[in-house]
């Protein structure tokens, strides 16, 4: 292979030597793991470069508990393994059934040290290519015409050593800390560092403040040793099976939510951060006070002369001291080493802990760079699970297939099918794919048709973002008409305020499938590609532009699609009203009948009868199908030739309706 | 019967009037009295007469007297005469004499004094009429005021007689009038039973009734027993006009269900009489008892609506459907008898209810397509597709799936290396095709049980889909043969028990297989070689070649590899080649064609050396000359696209037309048309197509020239002539011409979507985005926002709509399964089913 020249080869520029590779993974984490699996399986020149001695460094530390909350489910009933990995949040993707994480620990929560070695057996044993201990601490451009993207990658590493590179993924996750600076925030201890033995905590009070994940484990955590815990801020608490986003505080974790609303012991505040300030007694005890009082006081005073809130105001609630007071704020990117050059820029809001990147991933300041894993979670951030294992694992593959299309002229991989199994390949896939499942509202399966839509071309997994840039990016045509496939919950159903246990939530008919509210599958139909600007256009609550039909396929309890009336039938007459034709199967005997009463053949006869592969159906069958009404049993009839013309057709038992749409041959 | 309403409207009254109104005599006038003496004088004892005293010409009474004179017509209809009696200026006797008298009008029978009424009680026709009768039929209408009074009377009647019990607003209306009317008629025959009180009302309706119109109930009190019980009500749904009210007692009184031993299309009931349409249910003698207590369920929810009769299959010969379970017979002359298999007795009563409505919908000229639309969109949910709805019906059957090895990821390949030969169904176990096929596949493995050394599997997809994709397998079903675990060769041929039992058989034996000997190569052409196939009629193919030949060899041997399985394929190449060739008079390398067993062989020179067209040329070898179509073969003559000559026979073709036929099919014009017979025995499905070409059978057997590929055209061999070669010819000759009218000609028509897709846009239309009309440069649009307002007003709107629907719903009859046939909850609960309630 060609590539093979390129790995390791020295290129000594302007004095300095740099190491050169197609693709520079920046962290051996899980999504730069995932990255360089796919890197590897396409055989592309790639190196990871992890400052660790091992992947997965931010697990080694964190969770500070080392309880993870993502799901790692053994039993589903069910052995698809697709399907499986809808309620597999810890495993990456590989072809290696060993790689199963359910393999690793048969806890729901497994610890995060499993994930450790989880990721370090992956890396291992798929021989990825991870350069450890190499911090890059530098990332600037080259301008070279000849690069892929006009530009080269200069990484340089904590010892001066230099990379270079075409494309730069950037795998890095959210590691700093965030941090609050408020005065007395010195007494401040951090999540990072805190102790996590409650003993430490035994009659203690304390005070928190953050409301995330981390916050709550720590609660939990000491909830049962300290005399009281208090939360502190500035949002609401989001429960996460309200607003159905995986990021918000997981049940697993809500211990003090009982004990704050059943016995008022500990509680949560609402309040800005940055108001506030902590100033430590000679007893060494914390008490909480505005930042507003502090400036307003003399500089030579003691801590005495200190303005309290509950001076003023004696039911002030958070007049009771603190013995301590925790950070549990979260992280946020590394912005630090990228040059400004590559004008790496935070997002805006509350997405300004990650960088600004495009819906394909693609940073917005730089070509050929593009952010994967949790960094990458702007994208979808609470709405999705791109910022998640068992998100990224996804979005990382549809990076890659972008980039083996634009870099090496490998189309997004897709399958053509006759017409016939459109209904099919929908089904399947809406029963078991996990990538749609999990990045719902994110990535979409794209049908295209061909001409005259007797076939079609499937794309799974596609980003929706840039569907408008699909011929782009896939490398695939577009010319005619297309269904776009999402996962979707009911518009007005999650939220933080919002009763998600109503009566009459799920919906069971499937004409008002519209209003389900759980996940489901949607299908949107396009007479042509979106462009850019009806993207742009986009209405907030929606996920794509409006499309010329729509169809929902109703909520299941068991998420089982699979029901002939419930689920399959309004889809069939869905795509048959986008399609304008008929697309029933039919047995071989009547495929023979309307070849000889037709000019034309329904598809399934078509494609199936025509090529002798009709399917001529067991006697049972055939029988039902005639009690159905909808076959005509022709073997008893009588068939003397004497009978009177005018004698009524309509006794001869085709009232039943759908007959007559099989046999209206010859009146019309 | 008329069909025009109005006829039948007319005769009605006609009816009416016959039967039941006194003969009037001479000219229908007031009578005018000279003197009371006079008057009193001429009572006959059994005559009723409504008198009143004028002395002069009053003023004020003058209104009055014009309406009482008018009614006066009325009033001789019951028999009642109405007179004028002047009082002399000097009378001062009862009636003359006192002034507030002469405001009065007197009802006498004989000379006997009923009633007197005051003239402001008789302010128009309606009210004369109405309290003439009310004091006539004293006893006959009970006018109550309170609910106990009207439980008391009932109790009484339970046993004895029906109730027709009325509400009218006031007394002297024209629903008064109506209802004393037909007490008139009626009143010996049921209790009338009469009231103003609004609180009575209330107590006998449903729901909220509207206090200012009249309500009439006919309470089923001769069949009531248990005195606990109210007894059974019927409402009379139309306004309250004498015509309604006779036209509901008389329905009250027919039998509820009438049992009928004849022809449906000769019976005629009161109901078709009175425009109403008459149900059948069609019953059988063993289950008679419950289909008599269907009927009567039936009967009592569309009393007044329709009429129901219980027709005995066993004593009427029909000649209908035998799962038909109702027959409906409408009032409309010409239209015949609709037989309907239907699931539920709520079935029946939509269908009356729903003919009624276009019936109305009909007489008040309007478009009826809506009601149309209504009906399509209700039959959305309705499976249309033959295969899914019998894999469903068949879905309670287990099935013998015991001779097939379930694979898995884990075993799939040591599975297959252990044989020497392995079929693999890949399925997916929800798709129906797929389950359809498994039932062909499981009778395969029944026919073939433990024979062979074939290993018979199956993979679910649906449980091993990385399993699937590995095999490349992209549809379902995929059938395929490997061969040690290796190579392996994909099912192309019919999904039928027989096809793919010959398809397994044939795989066994390398394609071609190698022949060694003469013996062999001539066991083989008998079909006796290799024995295991001997039981297998089918063409078997022999390539002879000879030594040096090894390029036609070659590609012979390729093109065994893409036929392998559909094709009994054999090749010599020993020395001897030559002689077994020219045997059969061609030179290797050369094809012998065995057909049918061997009997005759035909020997045809190897040209062709490419691979396709080699295997090409075998296909169209194989087919028949003058081949019977059937379900499975017609695709390999239709990919000729010729036109079909094709002969339509009852059974076997007679030897004659055998051989005529034959005789055409090998002649000159061979190339141009296939000609092939059906036999309608073997191939039922073809009086389908007669039927099509022809509104039914025509006398057999038929010859019939289709042009199945250009214009669809459709020409019948004249039945007179005898099918031989020269007839057909010239036939066909003038076919070709032009000379022949086409019989029928083949339906254009694209496959269009059976029926409409849910519109989800119009029922999400509050909540829908418009597309935005301004310009691009601006960035998201964000719509107005009021806190929460802008989604809850959708969320109302949309919410709404269900569950009125589900209201309405839930009002109609409780329904009850009809017999025999399952009901499908599912499918006719229309409200939403929502699973966190359950």
């Amino acid at each position: 292979l060609g590539l093979a020249l390129y790995a390791g080869s020295l290129c000594p520029v302007g004095g300095a030597t740099f190491l050169y590779h197609d693709y520079c993974v920046i962290g051996a984490g899980p999504a730069g793991l995932q990255a360089a699996y796919f890197l590897q399986q396409a055989g592309r020149d790639y190196i990871v470069f992890e400052r660790s001695h091992a992947p997965g460094s931010f697990f080694a530390l964190y969770p500070r508990h080392r309880k993870l909350i993502s799901i790692n489910k053994q039993y589903t009933g069910k052995s698809n393994s697709e399907f499986n990995l809808r309620h597999d949040w810890n495993s990456l993707l590989s072809h290696d059934r060993r790689l199963l994480f359910r393999r690793y620990s048969r806890d729901f929560f497994p610890n995060a040290d499993t994930m450790v070695r989880y990721l370090e057996e992956f890396a291992s044993l798929l021989k990825l290519r991870v350069q450890y201990n190499t911090a890059i601490i530098h990332v600037t451009l080259e301008k070279n015409e000849r690069a892929w993207n006009g530009h080269y990658f200069l990484l340089t590493d904590q010892d001066r050593k230099n990379y270079k590179c075409s494309s730069l993924l950037v795998a890095a996750g959210t590691w700093v800390p965030n941090v609050v600076n408020f005065p007395g925030s010195e007494y401040v201890e951090g999540y990072e560092t805190v102790s996590i033995n409650p003993e430490d905590f035994a009659g203690q009070t304390v005070l928190i403040l953050g409301r995330g994940n981390s916050a709550f484990e720590t609660a939990e955590n000491i909830l049962g040793v300290t005399n009281f815990i208090h939360m502190v801020s500035r949002s609401r608490v989001r429960l996460s099976w309200a607003t159905h986003y995986v990021g918000d505080l997981r049940a697993i974790n809500n211990g003090l939510l009982d004990t704050y609303q059943l016995k008022s012991l500990d509680g949560l505040l609402e309040g800005d951060l940055e108001d506030l300030a902590i100033i430590k007694d000679k007893k060494g005890k914390l008490h909480i006070t505005l930042r507003f009082y502090l400036e307003n006081r003399n500089i030579s005073a003691g801590i005495d002369s200190i303005t309290l809130p509950q001076d003023e105001l004696d039911n002030f609630a958070t007049r009771a001291p603190y013995d301590r007071v925790i950070r549990c704020l979260g992280w946020k990117f590394d912005f630090s080493i990228y040059n400004r050059s590559l004008r790496m820029m935070p997002g805006k809001g509350n997405i300004k802990k990650y960088p600004q990147i495009k819906p394909s991933y693609e940073s917005r300041g730089t070509q050929g760079l593009f952010v994967l894993g949790t960094a990458s979670h702007s994208v979808d951030f609470r709405k999705s699970a791109g910022g998640f294992i068992h998100g990224f694992r996804y979005t990382t593959r549809a990076v890659h297939r972008l980039l083996e299309n634009r870099h090496h002229g490998v189309p997004w991989p897709s399958t053509v099918y006759p017409i016939t199994q459109l209904t099919n390949s929908i089904i399947k896939r809406v029963n078991e794919a996990s990538g749609l499942y999990q990045m719902f509202s994110v990535l979409a399966d794209i049908i295209l048709l061909r001409e005259n839509a007797t076939a079609f071309e499937y794309l799974e997994e596609y980003p929706i973002g840039v569907l408008a840039e699909l011929e782009m990016q896939t490398g695939r045509k577009a010319r005619n008409a297309l269904f776009v496939i999402i996962m979707e919950y009911g518009r007005n159903f999650s939220g933080a305020d919002k009763d998600v246990f109503y009566y009459n939530r799920a919906v069971g008919e499937a004409q008002h499938a519209w209003q389900s509210n759980f996940l489901h599958p949607v299908i949107y139909y396009y007479k042509r590609l979106p462009t850019e600007r009806e993207m742009r256009l986009l209405h907030p609550d929606w996920p794509l532009p409006r499309p010329d039909a729509i169809h929902h396929i109703v909520e299941d309890f068991l998420t089982d699609w699979t029901a002939p009336n419930a689920h399959i039938l309004p889809l069939r007459r869905f795509l048959e009203n986008c399609l304008c034709t008929d697309l029933r199967n039919f047995f071989a005997e009547s495929c023979f009948l309307f070849a000889f009463t037709h000019q034309k053949l329904p598809p399934s006869c078509q494609q199936g009868y025509v090529r002798m592969q009709g399917l001529v159906g067991s006697q049972e069958l055939r029988h039902h199908a005639v009690q159905a009404g909808l076959l005509q049993d022709y073997t008893h009839t009588d068939f003397s030739g004497d009978r009177p013309p005018d004698s009524h057709d309509g006794s001869q038992g085709i009232p039943v309706r759908p007959l007559q749409h099989l046999v209206n041959a010859k009146d019309e | 019967m008329s069909a025009q309403k109005d006829r039948r409207v007319s005769s009605l009254v006609f009816l009416l009037f016959c039967a039941y109104s006194i003969p009037r005599s001479g000219s229908a006038s007031l009578q005018q009295e000279p003197s009371p003496q006079h008057y009193f004088s001429g009572l006959e004892a059994g005559s009723t007469s409504l008198a009143f005293f004028t002395p002069t010409v009053s003023p004020g009474a003058q209104p009055f007297l014009e309406q009482i004179e008018s009614s006066a017509e009325a009033l001789q209809d019951y028999g009642i005469s109405v007179v004028k009696v002047n009082c002399p200026k000097e009378d001062v006797s009862r009636y003359c004499g006192k002034e507030n008298a002469l405001r009065k009008a007197f009802l006498f029978r004989g000379i006997r004094l009923i009633r007197e009424f005051p003239t402001d009680a008789l302010f128009d026709v309606n009210s004369i009429v109405a309290n003439v009768l009310f004091a006539l039929l004293f006893n006959e209408v009970k006018y109550i005021e309170t609910l106990a009074d009207l439980e008391n009377i009932e109790n009484v009647l339970k046993g004895k007689s029906n109730m027709v019990f009325a509400y009218v607003p006031a007394t002297g209306t024209a629903e008064h009038r109506a209802v004393m009317e037909a007490a008139f008629v009626y009143g010996t025959i049921h209790q009338f039973v009469l009231t103003t009180e609004a609180a009575l009302l209330k107590a006998t309706s449903h729901d909220d009734p509207d206090v200012s119109s009249a309500w009439l109930l006919f309470c089923h009190c001769q069949q009531a027993t248990d005195p606990a019980q109210p007894c059974r009500r019927t409402a009379l749904a139309q306004p309250l006009t004498l015509l309604n009210i006779h036209r509901h007692l008389k329905l009250m009184g027919a039998p509820l269900v009438t049992e009928v031993a004849e022809d449906p299309e000769k019976i005629s009931t009161v109901h078709l009489q009175l425009g109403l349409p008459l149900v059948f249910i069609l019953s059988q003698q063993e289950t008679y008892e419950a289909d008599r207590r269907t009927a009567e369920f039936v009967a009592w929810q569309l009393l007044g609506k329709a009429g129901v009769a219980l027709l005995s299959r066993d004593l009427v010969d029909l000649n209908v459907l035998h799962r038909s379970n109702v027959a409906l017979k409408t009032p409309d002359e010409g239209m015949p008898i609709q037989y309907l298999v239907l699931e539920d007795t709520d079935e029946v009563i939509t269908l009356v209810e729903d003919k009624n409505k276009v019936k109305q919908i009909q007489e008040d000229e309007q478009e009826e397509e809506e009601d149309e639309d209504e009906k399509e969109n209700n039959n959305q949910d309705i499976q249309d597709d033959q295969v899914v709805e019998a894999v469903s019906r068949d879905k309670k059957r287990e099935l013998p799936l015991e001779h097939i090895l379930v694979l898995t990821e884990e075993n799939f390949h040591s599975s297959l290396s252990e044989a020497a030969r392995t079929v693999v169904l890949f399925y997916a176990s929800w798709e129906a095709v797929s389950l359809a096929v498994l039932r062909s596949y499981s009778e395969v493995a029944a026919h073939l049980k433990g024979a062979l050394g074939v290993l018979l599997s199956r993979v679910n997809c649906w449980d091993w889909p990385g399993l699937c994709s590995q095999e490349n397998v992209t549809q379902f079903p995929t059938m395929r043969i490997y061969k040690e675990g290796q190579q392996s060769v994909t099912y192309g041929g019919m999904w039928a028990t027989e096809e793919l039992s010959s398809f397994i058989l044939l795989s066994q034996f390398s394609c071609p297989l190698k022949l060694a000997t003469m013996d062999e190569a001539e066991g083989y052409l008998r079909g006796e070689f290799p024995p295991e196939l001997s039981s297998h009629h089918h063409t078997s193919l022999l390539g002879v070649f000879s030594t040096a030949t090894s390029e036609a060899r070659e590609a012979f041997e390729e093109a065994g590899n893409i036929l392998s399985g559909h094709v009994r394929m054999g090749m010599y190449f020993e020395d001897d080649a030559l002689a077994l060739s020219q045997k059969y008079s061609v030179s290797p390398p050369a094809l012998l064609l065995a057909r049918s067993g061997g009997r005759s062989v035909e020997g045809i020179a190897l040209s062709k050396h490419r691979v396709q067209d080699m295997v090409q040329m075998i296909r169209y070898e194989l087919l028949d000359i003058f081949p019977e179509i059937t379900v499975p073969n017609l695709p390999q003559y239709l990919q000729l696209g010729k036109p079909f000559l094709i002969l339509f026979s009852a059974g076997d073709i007679s030897q004659m037309e055998s051989k005529e036929m034959l005789k055409l099919a090998k002649g000159r014009s061979q190339q141009a048309f296939v000609a092939c017979w059906l036999n309608l025995k073997k191939t039922p499905v073809g009086h389908g197509i007669l039927r099509t070409y022809f509104s039914s059978t025509p006398p057999l057997p038929v010859l019939l020239w289709v042009n199945l590929h250009a214009g669809g055209q459709v020409f019948k061999f004249p039945s007179e002539q005898s099918i031989t070669e020269m007839n057909i010819l010239s036939w066909l000759e003038k076919l070709q011409a032009g000379l022949e009218i086409p019989s029928s000609t083949l339906s254009e028509e694209d496959w269009k979507p059976p029926l409409p897709a849910y519109d989800f846009f119009q029922m999400m239309e509050p909540s829908v985005p418009e597309p935005s009309p301004h310009s691009g440069d601006s960035p998201v649009q964000h719509p107005p926002k009021t806190p929460g307002g802008d989604t809850a007003r959708g969320d109302t709107a949309t919410r709404e709509k269900p569950s009125q629907e589900s209201t309405a719903e839930k009002v109609g009859s409780p329904g009850r399964g009809l017999r025999g046939t399952a009901p499908r909850l599912a499918a006719r609960d229309k409200q939403g089913k929502r699973h966190s309630e359950l």
